[in-house]
This record gives structure tokens, sequence and C-alpha cells, in this order.
């Protein structure tokens, strides 16, 4: 009866160590719609560190980050949240490790703001940190610029103001892992910034973070470790200073690209390389792609084992 | 756009309150909403249950035979030993024989059916589920008729109600795996599930009525139309246990319900084991749906207008909007009733006539102001 009731003595998780593992894939192989979209993932998502999977349409960064958040099922290896097997857990005990963002933000019904960031509350119900709901709430609020949208619904939020409200619901979990997915597509600079630098501010405090990015620039600036993600295997995994090289990013994303230290930071900057517009030429040549073979590539640097 | 002005109107000054709360962090309990909000949800559950009891105390006494409401509360108290003193013998009798079980009927039936819209809408996450419209009532009617017309009696006085359940339930998961696809169901598929349902239940009920004798059609064709006027104890005995179980488990996953609206995936990311949620509540949607039918027929947009009215007063949280659609239900079909039997005196309209004649031009307007405010529901 208790359980019907939603109410039931939940083990509280404890704060990780720095640098402990939150969430790892060990061989990990999915299969959807009869296509191998991840085949042989090794990754670690570790407290203190903002982990951004970076890779071109169709990588397997959105599968990736569903099976990490216990939303899909490895046909084969194993994900594991907190040193336990991701099927293992209890969608209510995970709750309380791990919090998602999804890559929209949508709603049935139209909820005040407030309540929106309140539901990601939820999971802490009938424990002892059920106290902390107010402040978290207003802490999420603050820290995303939300707090001015109070008195309005979701539905009558631009696309970028919802990501940001959905964001705050996702932090206002407080959970040791965060896990984002393209929480920046829909802002403007200034919000991207933001969000990045919560991100930061997340692992600063200990938590672990995995952000998937298109944004290659803000993932040079901002993560300590990024995975290239390509033809569903990691092509390379590192500091994004010695993963971010010409020859790999336009291998990956079948578009040359130009990678220099910024004048002022020395962080990486990336950039397309793009044809010298003039008069005569005013469409950039084709680029000669290398074509996309299904066998996978050799160049794995971090000589990780392929699966 | 859409929905800002509608939900800032009820609850005035919520911007205010919410700011002007925060800084003080005064220690609120859990799962607090805005001030401005709760004080509205009190409100209304006031209001609701006050109009509730005015309603069933006029209601038992308006009628072909008018009992003085003072006659029908001192008759009450003397029931109840608290004083009072009792009518002649035929008072008594049209109060506690005929009035009262019809007006207690009237309140379980609107109950279930406001209740059951609610979760539905919850459920599927569209504002437009209904047990009318998407062919629920009609289904639970299949197993109503074919009960009555094969003349059936193995569960006894239950045997209409558990029909309609099993009808219902099939029914709801029938219409659940079809509308759904990729974890959400369209408005446009939702309502052509609805058209297909109902002209299949409707298909049915005329094969049983074909094969059925001249009394078993009168009887159907009564029982159709929607109307309480065959209220007895025993009848009301028939639906309670559905109803009142249905009615208690309900508001246990109002919250979840809310976080349910987040989309599925997000609503298991927060902790919500979302296969035995739904499970369990559309189990509960058949048990209301079928109480509303085997003894009332099909009642049609109750389950509609009565959450979507409540929505718009105080916002879409479901901890108020379950039982919140559990009040305003019994008092629209308390009201209906009354007005069914009284409208056209000494001849009676069937409930389930009036409930649609009110029912969709409200319909109507609700498609015209979503039309304006969002572009219409897509």
């Amino acid at each position: 009866m208790r359980t019907l009731f939603g109410i039931r003595g939940r083990e509280l998780p404890e704060r990780p160590a720095p640098g402990a593992v939150l969430a790892e894939a060990r061989g990990l192989h999915v299969r959807l719609g009869g296509r191998e979209v991840l085949a042989g993932i090794e990754l670690s998502a570790r407290a203190g560190e903002v982990l951004a999977l970076v890779g071109p349409n169709g990588a397997g960064k959105s599968t990736l980050f569903g099976a990490l958040a216990a939303d899909l099922r490895a046909d084969r290896g194993t994900v594991r949240i907190a040193d336990r097997p991701a099927g293992e857990w209890k969608a209510g005990e995970l709750a309380l490790r791990r919090a998602v963002l999804p890559q929209s933000a949508a709603l049935s019904f139209p909820f005040p703001v407030e309540e929106v960031v309140r539901m990601g509350r939820a999971p802490w119900a009938g424990t002892a940190l059920e106290d902390e709901d107010d402040e978290a709430v207003a802490e999420a609020m603050a820290a995303t610029e939300t707090a001015e949208f109070t008195g309005r619904t979701f539905a009558a939020l631009s696309g970028g103001e919802r990501a940001r409200v959905a964001l705050a619901r996702a932090l206002a979990q407080r959970t040791s892992l965060l896990l984002l997915d393209e929480p920046t597509a829909a802002l403007d600079l200034r919000h991207q910034e933001l969000v990045l630098r919560i991100c930061r501010e997340r692992a600063a405090a200990g938590d672990g973070v995995v952000v998937v990015l298109h944004d290659l620039g803000l993932a040079a600036a901002y993560a300590d470790r990024v995975a290239v993600l390509h033809e569903g295997r990691i092509a390379a995994e590192g500091e994004p200073a010695e993963v971010f090289d010409d020859e790999l990013l336009s291998r990956v994303y079948r578009q040359p690209v130009e990678v220099f230290p910024h004048p002022r930071s020395g962080e990486p900057v990336v950039v397309p390389r793009r044809e010298q517009r003039s008069p005569n030429a005013p469409v950039p040549a084709p680029v000669p792609a290398p074509i996309p073979s299904p066998i996978p590539s050799p160049a794995n640097r971090t000589g990780e084992p392929n699966g | 756009m859409s929905t800002e002005a509608e939900s800032r109107a009820p609850e005035a000054g919520s911007a205010e309150a919410g700011t002007a709360v925060r800084p003080a962090r005064t220690p609120v309990p859990p799962a607090a909403v805005p001030r401005g909000r709760r004080s509205t949800a009190y409100l209304l559950t006031a209001g609701l249950l006050g109009a509730l009891f005015l309603v069933a105390l006029v209601s038992a006494g308006y009628g072909a035979y008018d009992i003085p409401l003072s006659d029908v509360i001192a008759s009450a108290r003397h029931r109840m030993g608290l004083g009072g003193q009792p009518l002649d013998r035929v008072g008594e009798s049209v109060l506690w024989n005929v009035r009262l079980p019809r007006v207690v009927l009237a309140l379980l039936v609107g109950a279930s059916l406001g209740c059951a819209g609610a979760l539905m809408q919850g459920v599927f996450g569209n504002p437009l589920a209904e047990p009318g419209i998407i062919g629920i009532s009609s289904g639970a009617a299949v197993g109503a008729v074919a009960s009555i017309a094969l003349g059936l009696t193995f569960f006894g006085n239950w045997t209409i109600t558990v029909f309609a359940f099993a009808a219902g339930l099939v029914t709801v998961l029938l219409v659940y795996a079809l509308s759904r696809s990729g974890g959400k169901t369209e408005v446009v598929t939702l309502i052509l599930t609805g058209i297909a349902v109902n002209a299949f239940a409707g298909a049915l009920i005329g094969l049983f009525i074909f094969f059925a004798d001249n009394a078993q059609i009168t009887q159907i064709t009564f029982w159709q139309l929607g109307s309480l006027s065959q209220a007895t104890w025993p009848k009301v005995l028939a639906v309670l246990p559905c109803t009142v179980l249905g009615l208690l488990i309900a508001p246990f996953y109002a919250r979840k319900l809310d976080l349910l609206s987040l989309g599925e995936r997000s609503a298991r990311h927060l902790g919500v084991d979302v296969e035995r949620l739904r499970i369990v509540l559309i189990l509960v949607v058949a048990l209301l749906t079928a109480a509303a039918v085997a003894v009332a027929g099909i009642i049609t947009f109750v389950g509609l207008l009565v959450p979507h009215l409540l929505r718009m007063a105080n916002g879409p949280g479901h901890r108020f909007l379950v039982p919140g659609s559990a009040l305003g239900g019994a008092l629209v079909l308390a009201l209906g009733d009354l007005a069914a039997r009284t409208v056209a005196e000494p001849a009676e309209l069937p409930l389930g006539v009036l409930t649609a004649l009110f029912g969709s031009p409200f319909f109507f307007w609700l498609l015209r102001r979503t039309r304006r405010k969002q572009g219409g529901w897509a």
C-alpha cells in the first residue's frame, strides 16, 4: 500500500568523491531500427568534470546520451550509473542521482513557470532533503535568469525561454550527475555562455556534467574533456586542446576546418575553412568529402578497443 | 501568448505573491504552489462543496411532489437521530426512496465522469481526451447493452456494471494503443480513433438491439438516452464500489500526472514509474466510466467541460484538478438532473440529451477560443 501511494523509504545518495565515476559505458552497443547506432563505446563521466559529447548529425550522440540517461537498453555491453547497472535502478532512485535535460522541452498543460521548475524537486518528496525545495527552486531560477518569468505560464514563453526553464528544472533536481542534451540549441549568445558557465560551476562544486554540444567553440572553451563521436564510435577523447585538430575534425565532419589557438585566451578556436569570397566565384567550391565507409575508421586516436 | 492571460486573470496578482513571498522564505509545506493559486483552490473547493450541498437539498425537495426545504432538513435530522420529525408516510417515501437515491446517483455519476475526464486528459497529455468523445463510454455501453439484450444476470445487481467495466476497459486499452505513437498522443489521431471506436461500438449496440426483444429494446433505449429516472438504492449500491474505489485512488496519482505533462521520458527521469502509472490510471478511468455508464447511459461532455473550467480558474495542477473535477462533475450532474426532471414537468428530459445540449456549444466555444489563442489543437 505504501508503494501504491508513492511513499517509500529511499536511500539517499552520498556526495561523490572528486573524480569518482558517476556513469560509464563499457563496450556499449545499441541497435535502433536494425541499424547499429552505437558500436562499442567506452566512456565515463566523472565527478567534478564537464564532459562534452560532440560529433556530426547521426553520429550517435543522442543515442549515447539516452543510454547514459538509462532511457535506452544496451544490446551489448553495459551502462553503469552510480556503480550499479542502469537497468537495476528504480526510476525513483535514479532520479535522486541524475537529472536529464531533454532536447525539446514540451508541456501538455500550461503550468506556471515556477511549478515547472518545482517539478524537478519531485524525486525528493518525502525525504529529508525536501526542506531544500524552495531554496533549490529559487537558486535554479536565479542561475538560469528565469526568475523574471515567475508569474507567467510555460506556454507563454519563447523557445529559448522554455529551454532555460527546462534547464532550471534539471538544476533544481540537485543530482550529482547532470545530463544535458543540446542545452544551447535554442539560446542566444549570452545565454549559451550562461548555460556553459553553470555547467562549469556545477563541476567545480563536485558534480559531473555530460553535455551534448554542436558548437565546438563552446566545447573547447568550457569542457574538461570532449568525446568526438563518429559513426557510432568514439573517434577521439581527451582535453579539447589535444583532441581538436584540423585533420580529425575535417574527417569526422566531412568539412575542412581550421583549428587555431585564440590569440588572447589560447583556447582552440574551430572555424570551417571557407573559400575567399570573390566576385568571380561567389559560391564556395564544393569540398571533396571523404566517402563515409561502413567499415570502422582505422584512425582511433585514443587506441581504445573498437568493440 | 495563449495561456498567459487565462492563468493570470483568475489568480490576480500571483506575480507579486510569488516574488514577495520568496525572500522571507518561511517554511512552506512541501510542494507548495504560489500562494495566490493555493487560496483559489481552497475557495473553489469550499464553493463547490457548498453549492453541491445546496443543490442536493433543493433537488431532494423540489419536484412533482414538493417538500419544503425545512421539512427535508427536519426529516434528515430525524433519521440521523438529531431531533427533527418525520414527514407523513407519502412524503417520507418520496424523499427517501425516490428523491434521495436519485440525488445520490447523480452525484456519483457526475463525480465519476468529471474525475475520469481529468484523469484521461492527464494520462493522454491531451486536453480533448474525454470518455464520451474518444469512445470509452460507447465501449462501456456495448458491454451494458450486451448484458441487457442477452438477459445475463450472473452478477445479480452488479451485472450491468461488471459488463460495462469489462467492455470499457478493453476500449480504453484499445484507444490508448491505437492513438499513441512515440510516447505522445496527437489530437487528430485521438479524435479519429474516437470516431472509429464510436462507430464500431454503435454498430455492436445496433446488433444487440436487432437481436433483442421489445421489452429489452425499450429498456435499452431509455438507458441509452442517459437518465437517472430509474434510480433506486440497489442501483446506487451497484455503482458505489466502482466510484468510491476510483475516486479514492485517483488523487494519489495527481502529482505524478503533473510530472507526466513534461512527457513520458522526462517524467521517468523525475522518478515516475510511467508504466505503472498508466496501467493504474487506465484501470481507474475504466472503473469510473463503467460506473457512470452502467446506471446512466452515455452522458457526454461532463468530463470535458468540468476539468476545462477548473483549469481556467486554478491552473492545470492535478492535485486540485482531480478531486475538484469530481466535485464539479457531481455539481453539474446534480443540477442537470434537477433541470431534466423539472423543466418539462410532468414529462422528464433525458439527462444525456440535456448535457449534450449544453455541452456541445461549450465545445464549440472551446474550439474557437483555442484556435484564436494558439492556432488550434495540433
